[in-house]
C-alpha cells in the first residue's frame, strides 16, 4: 500500500456527530474482553499517574495553583460574552481573521473554503481534540482536502482508520509492534523494528517532507488569552511547532471555553497543564502567535471561534464547571474505570471521567444517558484536577438529568417504591420481612450464588449474603 | 455520652453483626447507645441514582430524626458523608465511628483483641469524602495482636459504587477482581473497611473465589475483647 492511499479511509470511525453513542456498559463488556487492551493501558496509566504525583508534590503551592485555575476558569465562564469579544478585537487588529461558528458543521465550512481560496488539496494538521469533536477531517475529505495528521499517535490511528482513545495519548490502546507492522505497511521507506526510536524516525521522515510542502495548516488551541488575541498550542513533540510556523495559511480552531482573560494567567495553566498531563515540569513546545508577523511564520491567519454546545452547557449552573477542563487527562489516568474499560467505550472525542460529564452536555442528555453512569463515585479524578472540578457532583446531578430523559419504567418503580419503604419504619419492616420470604429459594447456607432480574448482574461475579434472620432493630428491640 | 446510633438500611437488614459491634465498643467504652426506632436508609442510593427527590425527602426525614442528639453515630463513612454534604448544618454532629472514637472521644486504645493479619482497604468516601485521616489506622495499631499487612494499590477503589455494581456491572466485576487479587497478595487473612456496602463487593467476591480471607467492618474487629 502506498503511503496516500493509508489515508482518508475510515478516518471517521469515530462516533458520527451528532448521534447517540453506544450505552457505555455494552461497550465496557466488549472492551473490558480484551486483555491485551486491560494490560497496555494499566502499564501506561500506572507509569503516568506515578509520575504525576511526583513532579505534583515538587510543588508548595500546588492547591493554590489549583484554586487560581479554577477561579480564572470561573471568570472566564462568568463573563465570557466580554472576553470573547476582546479577543477578536485584539487578534483582528493583530492581523488576524476572526470567524464565529456555531456548530460543527458551520466551523468545517469556513476551514474548508480557506482551503478552497488558496486551492489547497492536502493540508497539515496539530493534534486537536476540538476538531475530532467536529468531525473536521471527514468533512474535508468529502469536500476533497485532506488532512493529514502530524502529531504521532494521531498519525498512526489515522493511518490505520483507528480513533483516539485518551485525549493525550491518543494510541494508548496500541502497542509497538501493531505501530511497526503498521509503520511497514504504510509510511516506511525503509525497514523498521519496532524500536521507538526507529518508529519515530521513520514518521519523522515521512512528516518531514509533509511540512516542508504544506500550504495550509489547522489547529486546536490549549488557551487564547483575550487581552492580546493571542493563541497558544502546548505539545511535546514538535510537530505543532511545525504546523504553526512553516505554512503560509494557519487556520486555528478555537473551542470558546478556551479565553483566559490576560497573558498572565497562562503562568497558572503553563504549570498546571504539563505537570497533570504529561507529568513534565515543562513542555517541550509552548507556541504562542498573535495575529500575523510580516515575514515571519504564517501569512494569513483565521481563527474560528466555535461553540459547538458550549454556551448550552455554560447555561446549566451546575454542570458548567465542565467547561474548565483544560485536557491534561490526569482524571483518566486515576480512574479506576477508565483504565479497565479504555477510552472507546465512552464513544466520543472526551473518553474518562471528563468526557462522561463533557459529552451528554454538548451532545445532550438524551444521547449519551448512560454516560453519567459510568463511574463508582470513587473521587479519584476530582482529586487530581488541576482546576477542580467536582467531577462526582457533576455526574450526580447529570444522573438525574439522565433518569428524566429515559429512565426505564421498571427502575422508577423500583425506585419509587423504596423510597416508600424507606418512608417509614413499619413499612421498612415489612418489606424486610417480604425479602426475607423471596430470598428463599436462592439462599444456600447464608450467601445467594444465583438471582434473577437485575440482580443477577451482581450474583455473576459475586456472592451476596442473604437477608440476615434478625434484624438489627430487632435484635435492639429484643435487648431493650 | 449519649450517642444516637444510625445502623444505615444494609446495616440493619443484611449485616447487623456490624451494628451489633458499634454497640459493644461503644459501651464498653463506658458510653450510652440509642437507637432511634423510626430511620430507615440515608438516600443516598436515591440520590447516587439520579433521584433527587426522593433523596432529599429520606434526607430530611433523617435529619428530622436524629435532631434531638448532639452526637449521632454510623458505621458508614459513605452515609455519613453523603448526609454531611447534603445537610452541611450536620457537621459537629454527625461522625463515622473512627472519627467518632479517634477525634471525638480521643480514643486509639479500645479494648480489643484480634490475633490476626489484617488488610485495610480505605474506601473512597472514606478517603474522600468523609475523610476519617489516619482513624482507623490508629484504631487498627492499638488492637491486640492485631498484625497489620500492606495492601497493594490500596485506594484503589474496590467497584461497589451502589447501583453502579449493577448497572455496570463488568466493569464493577474487573475493579473487584483487582481489589481482591490484591488482598490475597496481601497475605491477610481479613480484610477490613468503613463501610458495610463495600464490604459486601469484596466479600462477595472473595466467597465467589472460595478465598480463606474474610471480609469484616472495623466495629467488628473492635469489638473483639482483650483476653482476660
Amino acid at each position: 500500500m502506498s503511503p496516500a492511499s493509508g489515508l482518508g479511509e475510515g478516518v471517521d470511525q469515530a462516533p458520527a456527530i451528532g448521534a447517540a453513542i453506544r450505552p457505555f456498559a455494552a461497550a465496557a463488556h466488549d472492551a473490558l474482553a480484551d486483555q491485551q487492551l486491560r494490560s497496555n493501558l494499566r502499564n501506561a496509566t500506572t507509569t503516568i499517574r506515578e509520575k504525576r504525583a511526583r513532579v505534583v508534590a515538587e510543588l508548595p503551592d500546588w492547591q493554590q495553583l489549583r484554586e487560581a485555575g479554577r477561579a480564572i476558569k470561573a471568570d472566564v465562564l462568568a463573563h465570557l460574552d466580554d472576553y470573547l469579544l476582546q479577543f477578536e478585537q485584539a487578534a483582528s487588529a493583530a492581523g488576524g481573521h476572526v470567524h464565529w461558528a456555531q456548530g460543527a458543521a458551520e466551523a468545517n465550512s469556513l476551514v474548508l473554503a480557506v482551503a478552497r481560496a488558496h486551492s489547497v488539496t492536502e493540508l497539515v494538521k496539530v493534534k486537536s481534540l476540538t476538531t475530532d469533536e467536529i468531525g473536521l477531517n471527514a468533512a474535508l475529505a468529502a469536500g476533497g482536502v485532506q488532512a493529514l495528521e502530524t502529531d504521532l499517535a494521531e498519525l498512526i490511528l489515522q493511518l490505520d482508520g483507528d480513533w483516539s482513545s485518551h485525549i493525550l495519548v491518543p494510541a494508548i490502546h496500541r502497542n509497538r509492534s501493531e505501530i511497526r507492522d503498521l509503520f511497514r505497511r504504510t509510511i516506511a521507506d525503509r525497514d523498521v523494528s519496532d524500536d521507538p526510536r526507529e518508529l519515530a524516525e521513520a514518521s519523522r521522515r515521512y512528516l518531514r517532507r509533509k511540512f516542508l510542502n504544506a500550504r495550509m495548516a489547522v489547529s486546536g488551541a490549549n488557551f487564547a488569552v483575550a487581552e492580546t488575541g493571542t493563541v497558544c498550542v502546548v505539545e511535546s513533540e514538535g510537530n505543532g511547532r511545525m504546523c504553526t510556523t512553516l505554512p503560509p495559511v494557519l487556520v486555528t480552531i478555537l473551542g470558546i471555553e478556551k479565553l483566559v482573560p490576560t497573558f498572565a494567567d497562562l503562568e497558572v495553566f503553563l504549570q498546571l497543564l504539563p505537570r497533570s498531563s504529561t507529568a513534565e515540569r515543562m513542555n517541550p513546545y509552548t507556541s504562542l502567535w498573535t495575529g500575523i508577523t510580516p515575514g515571519d511564520g504564517p501569512q494569513e491567519f483565521h481563527v474560528i471561534l466555535l461553540d459547538a454546545g458550549r454556551t448550552r452547557v455554560l447555561s446549566d449552573e451546575v454542570g458548567r464547571v465542565a467547561l474548565h477542563c483544560i485536557r491534561c487527562s490526569a482524571c483518566s489516568n486515576v480512574c479506576p474505570v477508565y483504565t479497565r474499560t479504555g477510552g472507546h467505550a465512552y464513544g466520543s472525542t472526551n473518553p474518562g471521567p471528563i468526557g462522561a460529564i463533557l459529552t451528554p452536555q454538548l451532545l445532550g442528555i438524551e444521547h449519551a444517558s448512560s454516560l453519567p453512569f459510568a463511574s463508582s463515585l470513587c473521587g479519584a479524578c476530582y482529586e487530581v484536577c488541576p482546576v477542580k472540578i467536582d467531577i462526582p457532583s457533576v455526574l450526580v446531578h447529570l444522573r438525574a438529568k439522565a433518569v428524566q430523559a429515559d429512565a426505564k419504567e421498571g427502575e422508577r418503580l423500583m425506585m419509587s417504591s423504596a423510597a416508600w419503604v424507606f418512608g417509614g419504619r413499619r413499612r421498612f419492616r415489612l418489606a424486610t420481612w417480604l425479602g426475607r420470604l423471596s430470598q428463599r429459594p436462592f439462599v444456600r447456607g447464608t450467601t445467594i450464588r444465583r438471582l434473577p432480574g437485575p440482580l443477577a448482574g451482581w450474583t455473576r461475579t459475586r456472592d451476596l449474603p442473604r437477608l440476615a434472620p434478625q434484624t438489627f432493630r430487632a435484635w435492639w428491640r429484643h435487648r431493650e | 455520652m449519649r450517642i444516637a446510633l444510625f445502623v444505615t438500611c444494609i446495616g440493619d437488614t443484611v449485616r447487623p453483626e456490624v451494628g451489633r459491634a458499634t454497640v459493644t465498643v461503644l459501651e464498653r467504652l463506658g458510653h450510652e447507645v440509642v437507637f432511634p426506632a423510626d430511620q430507615t436508609c440515608c438516600g443516598q442510593m436515591h440520590r447516587n441514582s439520579g433521584y433527587p427527590v426522593e433523596a432529599e425527602a429520606l434526607a430530611s426525614r433523617f435529619v428530622e430524626l436524629f435532631s434531638d442528639y448532639d452526637t449521632v453515630v454510623s458505621p458508614s463513612s459513605s452515609c455519613v458523608g453523603t448526609m454531611r454534604e447534603m445537610h452541611p448544618e450536620l457537621e459537629g454532629r454527625l461522625f463515622e465511628l473512627s472519627e467518632l472514637l479517634v477525634g471525638r472521644l480521643g480514643v486509639t486504645d479500645v479494648g480489643a483483641s484480634f490475633p490476626y493479619r489484617v488488610a485495610y482497604h480505605p474506601t473512597c468516601h472514606s478517603l474522600r469524602v468523609t475523610r476519617v485521616g489516619d482513624a482507623p489506622l490508629a484504631l487498627l495499631g492499638a488492637v491486640d495482636g492485631l498484625e497489620l499487612v500492606a495492601l497493594a494499590e490500596a485506594q484503589e477503589c474496590c467497584g461497589f459504587g451502589g447501583t453502579f455494581a449493577i448497572k455496570n456491572a463488568d466493569t464493577s466485576s474487573a475493579m473487584v477482581n483487582d481489589k481482591c487479587k490484591a488482598i490475597i497478595a496481601s497475605g491477610a487473612s481479613v480484610v477490613t473497611a468503613l463501610d458495610s456496602s463495600c464490604l459486601l463487593q469484596i466479600g462477595g467476591r472473595l466467597s465467589r473465589e472460595g478465598a480463606a480471607v474474610q471480609a469484616l467492618h472495623l466495629a467488628e474487629i473492635l469489638a473483639h475483647p482483650a483476653a482476660a
